[in-house]
């Protein structure tokens, strides 16, 4: 078992077209240069200098990486994690404008 | 003539033809209209300014289209109102109500982008516009769509009240109420974006859409002598229109309408969506998300898109941010009606109520010009207000029972009738 890793369209260049990868628990942090190791290039459009970007969102089981430990947050076999781009209008709008 | 030169990424630098694309292909970062300001600052003066229609289109080489306006030739140009009243209640010796609810045809400043939105779309060929929002921005879209011919989608919750859908069907729009929550939504519509060739103002269109918000703030400077006041008070729901703000001032420093810029700007949230003023106030360039619980659901985004840039205006202009509850919201919107006669949205009691707590905090000072932005017309958000104001005084139909009510409202019956 591993961590199952979700990746947008924009990014799937990168993945040889998957929409579904695995990757080695550990914090997000790691988990990001693991993949990065599979799939040169992925780490640097996910993060820049061992934060996330400021515009990718990352959930795990749904949730928000940054309402859990944010890049130091603990992945263990069998999660699933996402990686989403933030709309420019709100990543998060609950109430229209 | 187009005074733009590309579009350009906030994140990373990356440079984009004028397309309509949002966000940037390497870090998902937004995209930001550059303009030639060399060029306008030849052809843009206070005198060619002056002499133009009392609309947002008399500063159009700051705005990013090519040709001539299409959309909104009457948006724009609201009044800037001296608050004397409101003033002497908050302790301010000279304030002013930016006055965006008597904005046209849709009574918000959502009248303003969506005009620079849709003129953009018709100079990129769009015949359809769409948006996911269910309060001022699905009815700019709905309304200006319909004067300008635009085939129309606008997007919502299918759990939405009737009440407060109806002054977009007015307009007869395609209305898709979507059988999900907000974030369901605008996931649907971004997809939907990639895959149909429509102007979605706020996600493809974007980039020019938001430029639309610098008129509010060219107005303001404009509307007092063309000086940038000392502090300008601003609601926050993506951040957007602060950043733009702080952006309008200092573009007419830049081309030289103005020659001094020491504007305070300031952030004005709802305690129960705060996360830009939580962040300055706790001095963090960390936008934390929320989940968001308060009456000011215009301003409701937990997750807001341009909260770092917005921090990063407050913080190069030396403002600062604070936040307020559901009651000082409403006693605020009260306050402002009281006192200057304006019924605005929660958004606006959110700006007056935050006002009054720099004012407290002594973050503004007494002798300093300030203006606050009232972004949205009250009549939209009665409910808002529900079981908040006084109540009718009911009498008879004879003279009596009405000089009754006229002794309580009097005190004294001292009323005469001439």
């Amino acid at each position: 078992m591993a961590v199952i890793v979700r990746i947008p369209t924009p990014l799937q260049g990168l993945t040889n077209g998957r929409e579904e990868v695995r990757g080695k628990p550990g914090t997000i942090i790691e988990l990001i240069n693991d993949l990065d190791k599979q799939f040169p290039g992925l780490g640097e459009r996910i993060s820049e200098e061992g934060k996330v970007r400021r515009f990718v969102n990352i959930y795990v089981n749904e949730e928000d990486i940054r309402f859990l430990k944010a890049e130091q947050t603990e992945v263990k076999e069998g999660d699933e994690v996402s990686i989403v781009p933030a709309i420019a209008g709100g990543g998060v709008v609950k109430e229209g404008l | 003539m187009s005074y733009v030169k590309v579009l350009k990424c906030r994140e990373c630098n990356r440079e984009y033809p004028v397309e309509p694309i949002y966000v940037c292909e390497f870090c998902f970062g937004p995209l930001e209209v550059v303009y030639d300001y060399s060029s306008i600052k030849k052809v843009l003066k206070k005198r060619v300014i002056e002499k133009r229609p009392k609309n947002l289109w008399r500063y159009r080489e700051l705005l990013p289209i090519d040709g001539e306006p299409r959309v909104g030739l009457e948006s724009g140009f609201t009044p800037l109102l001296r608050a004397n009243n409101l003033g002497k209640a908050l302790g301010i010796d000279e304030l002013y109500i930016k006055d965006d609810t008597a904005n046209h045809p849709t009574l918000s400043f959502k009248d303003r982008v969506v005009s620079v939105a849709l003129t953009k779309a018709k100079e990129f060929g769009f015949e359809t516009a769409a948006c996911a929002s269910t309060g001022n921005l699905a009815h700019s879209v709905s309304a200006l769509g319909a004067k300008s011919g635009f085939e129309r989608f606008i997007f919502i919750p299918a759990a939405l009240e009737a009440s407060k859908i109806v002054a977009s069907l007015v307009y007869e729009p395609n209305l898709i109420a979507v059988d999900g929550n907000y974030d369901d939504v605008n996931r649907l519509c971004s997809e939907i974006a990639n895959k149909y060739r429509w102007a979605f103002v706020n996600i493809n269109i974007r980039p020019f859409y938001a430029e639309g918000s610098k008129t509010h703030g060219f107005e303001i400077v404009e509307q007092l002598g063309w000086k940038a006041p000392d502090n300008v008070v601003v609601p926050c729901a993506s951040g957007s229109l602060l950043t733009k703000i702080w952006k309008s001032f200092k573009e007419l420093k830049e081309i030289g309408i103005m020659k001094d810029l020491n504007s305070k700007v300031f952030a004005a949230q709802a305690t129960g969506c705060s996360p830009i003023s939580a962040a300055i106030k706790q001095e963090t360039d960390i936008i934390r998300p929320v989940k968001p619980q308060t009456i000011a659901k215009s301003l409701a985004i937990g997750n807001p898109a341009d909260g770092y840039y917005a921090l990063q205006a407050v913080k190069e202009s030396g403002g600062y941010g604070e936040d307020v509850s559901d009651q000082e919201i409403i006693d605020s919107i009260k306050l402002l009606a009281r006192t200057e006669g304006i019924f605005s949205e929660t958004a606006g009691g959110v700006t007056v109520a935050v006002a009054k707590k720099l004012r407290e905090l002594r973050k503004i000072a007494q002798d300093e010009v300030t203006v606050l932005c009232i972004t949205g017309n009250g009549l939209k958000t009665q409910e808002a207000l529900n079981g908040h104001t006084i109540s009718p005084h009911y009498i008879k139909p004879n003279l009596a029972s009405f000089e009754e009510v006229l002794k309580k409202v009097s005190g004294l019956g001292g009323y005469r009738w001439r």
